[in-house]
């Protein structure tokens, strides 16, 4: 949804600029080395800025890029264009490699080992001999085209800002595209993301691939620019400076890596040959200012600046509504042995000494509204929890369609046809309502990264999108589809984890307390929708604290109290059961 | 390889790694109350060593002058934030604690510095100075980003880092230095010599491991950390100062960094920018310590150190790689044992 325009200026632009009559040199040889800087920014604003996965250890991916090339041009003479590849794929099952242990970790973890292998390759680079040790490999060869030899800054730096543009379009394109919605909504925590079906670890490993491919890419240019490589710019230090070119740009941006990276090595460039002149004699000097101005930048904004740059610029009209003319496929239906949806029989949750959700059972029929109430910690969430897969149950069973799922993740859940809200929001506060929403049409879209980067999914995408859409016109928010999630009301947020769990094409719908935060209109509106669902053929499970909601809307009602079920009957039963007035009230007097 | 040399590696190694317990122990610490990873902290290491050994040697150290800077430039900070509601009390602690403190350590130095002290002033003055820089610096470069994300904090420590290892340079030129011994003497068990240095390393690193868990056991001060470190929200609620929390961590690591450069650089000779790998040994530890556990986390670093002599004897080449690799299967077993049921971040 990106305007090519600003990009094809900025390409014209970059081009034009080895033409500007007087330019110095020494400019260019400036701008090769941002490019380089920028390619592996990039990569860490997917990482990092988009996905939650903070990683020290970048430089160590372009020193593979780096090294890879250069053994196999100089010790066996291969082609520079043929070593491309082969740097990409040596960076890319490396980060495969790495990336199998490291995205497992969670939290802090991450970063702080991902900084220790950084190290750890950093003095394998220095140490082993076929590397050349501290004094690297030199008399790598230039890459040439026919007989033209890039052997001048200015030759290789075409080469260079084709790479970065390049990378930046096909990154931008990953973003927008259905495997780039599951990238972003990473940074979110996982549970959300897995209620629709994405598998988080395998897509962080993605992001972690693309990060070091494009570092990777940044070494084998880096290689053939300087014609030498040794340990040096490998090592921690510039894993680092990557990591904070990706911060001061603005982590969450694509463009905010190519600035950060024009920020940081013009700042280095200036300091390095103008305080001198102004505080002579001393020789770190640079550095500490460096170091100053990073801290100061960072309490200023500290968002990066290319966020900051961007509030400047009148804020652009909402994107165009998706056609939705265009029809998605309905999910394959699961063959049902039952014609039970839902069986829940005897399930316990234990946490430690808590017996959160005690020997519970209940069933779900076929276009049926069922309402789960109960006081606090009466064990209504854990049940949800249950049932989705995000937890699994100490004892007990849970069946769809008369298959037990009992150990199933999230992931195989949803796909029989059980999609879910949260009673605590997991929209992406930073996407919009129509991207949230088409989140929830994740698993039936089948574009993959390769084809997302091409453009080649549009087809599979704007079905995607136009049953986001039609999901969202659905539920009355049609005016607020453009916006982003985290500029909606409360009660209006809910809704939209609504129509993101229609958008699964599902069967039964749980929906976590739908109505809290929402005005007496909505909630009625609301019910109106569901019982519409409902006649439509779906079945939906509640949980519900407004008794006038429920009474009204529910077929029948299980009434939870301590995790254990105390009544469970039409409304009109329930709201005379004793036993559900003790619970609620106390005993009575 | 015999009992000797093996003994002796045994010895080297928990030498080291008495040190990057205490490290790790500062980093976990800093860490848990201010989410900040402290890469700085192997400058309070070289800045405490090398300002004791200037000492020692009858050098002024620059330290003490980048002290009083930095205290001025903490009290412009208590100034223009608290710019709306100045009243006398709040200035005159601000400039006591960011001034006059600084400045009298400054012309103590000052005066001592031409007399070559004892050795039991050196290591004062050295603390003092490097204690008031890690204040110093919480106040003006980690107070004001205090509610951002752990990766701008991160970012900012590297900046921190980054200058403090320029001044560092400036402060103590490009030579390393040496220390005189903080105990002198030893004595021989068998076949192992003990000196007095390596004995107070062992002493000091018990002390603090004890004292920090007498600190967070039984103190007011040391339970308001740790309320900081679990909830910073709920511990504002109930009326703890969480930018008195982060002060105090940082004064507690500052505090930690320069003991433990005291106490190498009489072993070792220091350069200015020894500090970082030093750091980032204890940095392992404190990994393999998960960032939460003080007990693990010094029995980790002794194991680092325990790599570290042997595979220095074994492999001296490969040394570096070996510890920072041996996290790799440490990681991936805390992986394997607690798969993430991962908090939310916002």
């Amino acid at each position: 949804m990106q305007s090519r325009l600003p990009i094809i200026v900025f390409a014209a632009f970059m081009a034009a600029i080895p033409f500007v009559p007087g330019m110095p040199p020494f400019w260019i040889v400036l701008l090769d080395n941002i490019g380089l800087a920028a390619l592996v920014a990039m990569g860490l604003v997917l990482l990092t800025g988009v996905g939650g996965l903070t990683s020290f250890g970048q430089a160590a991916f372009v020193g593979f890029g780096a090294y890879t090339t250069a053994v196999l041009s100089t010790a066996y003479g291969l082609s520079p264009w043929l070593t491309l590849p082969l740097s990409l794929v040596v960076s890319g099952s490396l980060a495969v490699l790495l990336g199998l242990i490291t995205v497992r970790l969670s939290g802090h973890y991450l970063p702080l080992g991902t900084l220790a292998w950084g190290l750890g390759l950093f003095y394998l680079f220095s140490k082993l001999e076929f590397l050349g040790r501290n004094d690297g490999i030199s008399a790598i060869p230039p890459l040439s085209i026919g007989t033209f030899k890039m052997l001048s800054p200015g030759s290789i730096y075409y080469a260079i800002w084709i790479a970065v543009i390049l990378s930046a379009l096909l990154t931008m394109n990953l973003l927008d595209s259905r495997t780039g919605r599951a990238i972003r909504a990473l940074r979110r925590g996982h549970v959300a993301a897995e209620a629709f079906g994405v598998h988080t670890p395998r897509a962080k490993l993605l992001v972690f691939i693309h990060a070091a491919v494009l570092a990777g890419l940044s070494g084998w240019l880096y290689a053939h620019l300087q014609r030498a490589v040794n340990p040096t710019p490998f090592g921690a230090q510039a894993g680092i400076e990557y990591l904070f070119i990706a911060v001061v740009g603005g982590a969450g941006y694509v463009w905010g890596g190519v600035l950060g990276a024009a920020i940081v090595v013009v700042l280095k460039e200036m300091l390095q040959s103008y305080l001198p002149l102004i505080l002579p004699g001393s020789g770190q000097v640079e550095t500490i200012v460096f170091g100053i101005m990073l801290v100061a930048l960072l309490q200023l904004a500290p968002g990066g600046l290319w966020p900051w740059l961007m509030s400047f610029l009148p804020e652009r009209s909402g994107g165009k509504k998706p056609d939705t003319s265009l029809k998605l496929e309905h999910r394959a239906r699961a063959p049902g042995q039952s014609d039970i949806l839902l069986q829940v029989d005897k399930a316990r949750k234990q946490f430690g000494g808590v017996v959160a959700v005690n020997n519970v059972s209940f069933d779900v029929q076929a276009r049926e509204i069922v309402a789960l109430i109960g006081p606090n910690g009466a064990g209504k969430s854990t049940t949800f929890n249950l049932i989705t897969g995000v937890l699994s149950a100490t004892s007990g069973s849970v069946s769809v369609l008369g298959r037990k799922v009992d150990k199933a993740p999230p992931q195989e859940i949803v796909k029989l046809g059980i999609s879910r809200t949260f009673q605590h929001v997991k929209l992406v506060p930073d996407m919009t309502v129509l991207e949230n929403v088409a989140i929830g049409a994740h698993l039936r879209g089948h574009a993959g990264p390769i084809a997302s980067m091409l453009r080649l999914d549009r087809t599979d995408e704007a079905k995607l999108l136009a049953e986001a859409a039609r999901q969202i016109e659905r539920v009355g928010l049609a005016n607020q589809m453009h916006q982003l999630a985290g500029s909606l009301s409360l009660g209006q947020q809910r809704i939209v984890e609504i129509a993101r769990a229609l958008c699964v094409d599902p069967m039964l719908l749980l929906l976590d307390e739908p109505a809290a935060g929402l005005r007496h209109m909505e909630k009625q509106q609301l019910a109106t929708l569901l019982r519409e669902l409902r006649d439509g053929g779906m079945s939906v499970l509640l949980v519900e604290h407004d008794m006038g909601f429920v009474m009204n809307l529910a077929d029948r009602i299980v009434v939870l109290d301590f995790g254990t079920k105390i009544a469970e009957g039409t409304p009109a039963t329930i709201k005379t059961n004793p036993e559900v007035i003790k619970a609620y009230l106390g005993v009575a007097a | 390889m015999n009992t000797t040399i093996m003994l002796f590696l045994v010895q080297d190694g928990i030498t080291n790694g008495a040190i990057y317990a205490l490290l790790g122990l500062a980093l976990v610490l800093v860490f848990a109350v201010t989410r900040v990873i402290l890469i700085p902290q192997g400058e309070f290491v070289t800045y405490g060593a090398l300002t004791y050994a200037s000492l020692a040697a009858g050098q002024m150290p620059g330290t003490a002058k980048l002290a009083l800077a930095l205290g001025i430039g903490a009290f412009a900070f208590d100034l223009f934030v608290a710019r709306k509601a100045l009243h006398g009390r709040l200035i005159l602690r601000s400039l006591i604690t960011n001034i006059v403190l600084p400045a009298i350590v400054l012309a103590l130095t000052v005066y001592f510095a031409a007399q070559k002290p004892p050795v039991a002033v050196c290591i004062a003055l050295s603390l003092v100075i490097v204690a008031m820089i890690g204040l110093y610096l919480y106040r003006i470069a980690f107070q004001p980003l205090a509610h951002t994300s752990v990766l701008v904090l991160l970012i900012a420590s590297v900046g921190v880092h980054l200058a403090l290892q320029g001044l560092g340079l400036l402060f103590f030129g490009a030579e390393g230095q040496r220390g005189p011994a903080v105990l002198s003497g030893a004595f021989t068990a068998g076949a192992l010599r003990f000196t007095g240095q390596s004995l107070t390393v062992y002493g000091i690193t018990i002390a603090f491991i004890v004292g920090l868990w007498l600190f967070f056991g039984l103190t007011l001060y040391g339970k308001a950390l740790r309320a900081t470190a679990v909830n910073r929200l709920g511990a504002r609620l109930v009326g703890i100062r969480t930018t008195l929390s982060g002060q105090i961590a940082f004064l507690l690591a500052s505090v930690i960094g320069a003991l433990s450069g005291i106490m190498i650089v009489p072993i070792t000779t220091l350069y200015y920018d020894s500090g970082f790998l030093i750091g980032l040994k204890g940095f392992v530890a404190a990994i393999i310590g998960g960032l939460v556990s003080y007990p693990l986390t010094a029995v980790a670093a002794l194991v680092v150190g325990l790599v570290e002599a042997f595979s220095s004897f074994y492999a001296s080449n490969y040394k570096e790689v070996i510890v920072f690799m041996l996290l790799i299967p440490v990681l991936l077993l805390r992986s394997l044992a607690a798969p993430a049921v991962e908090e939310e971040k916002d």
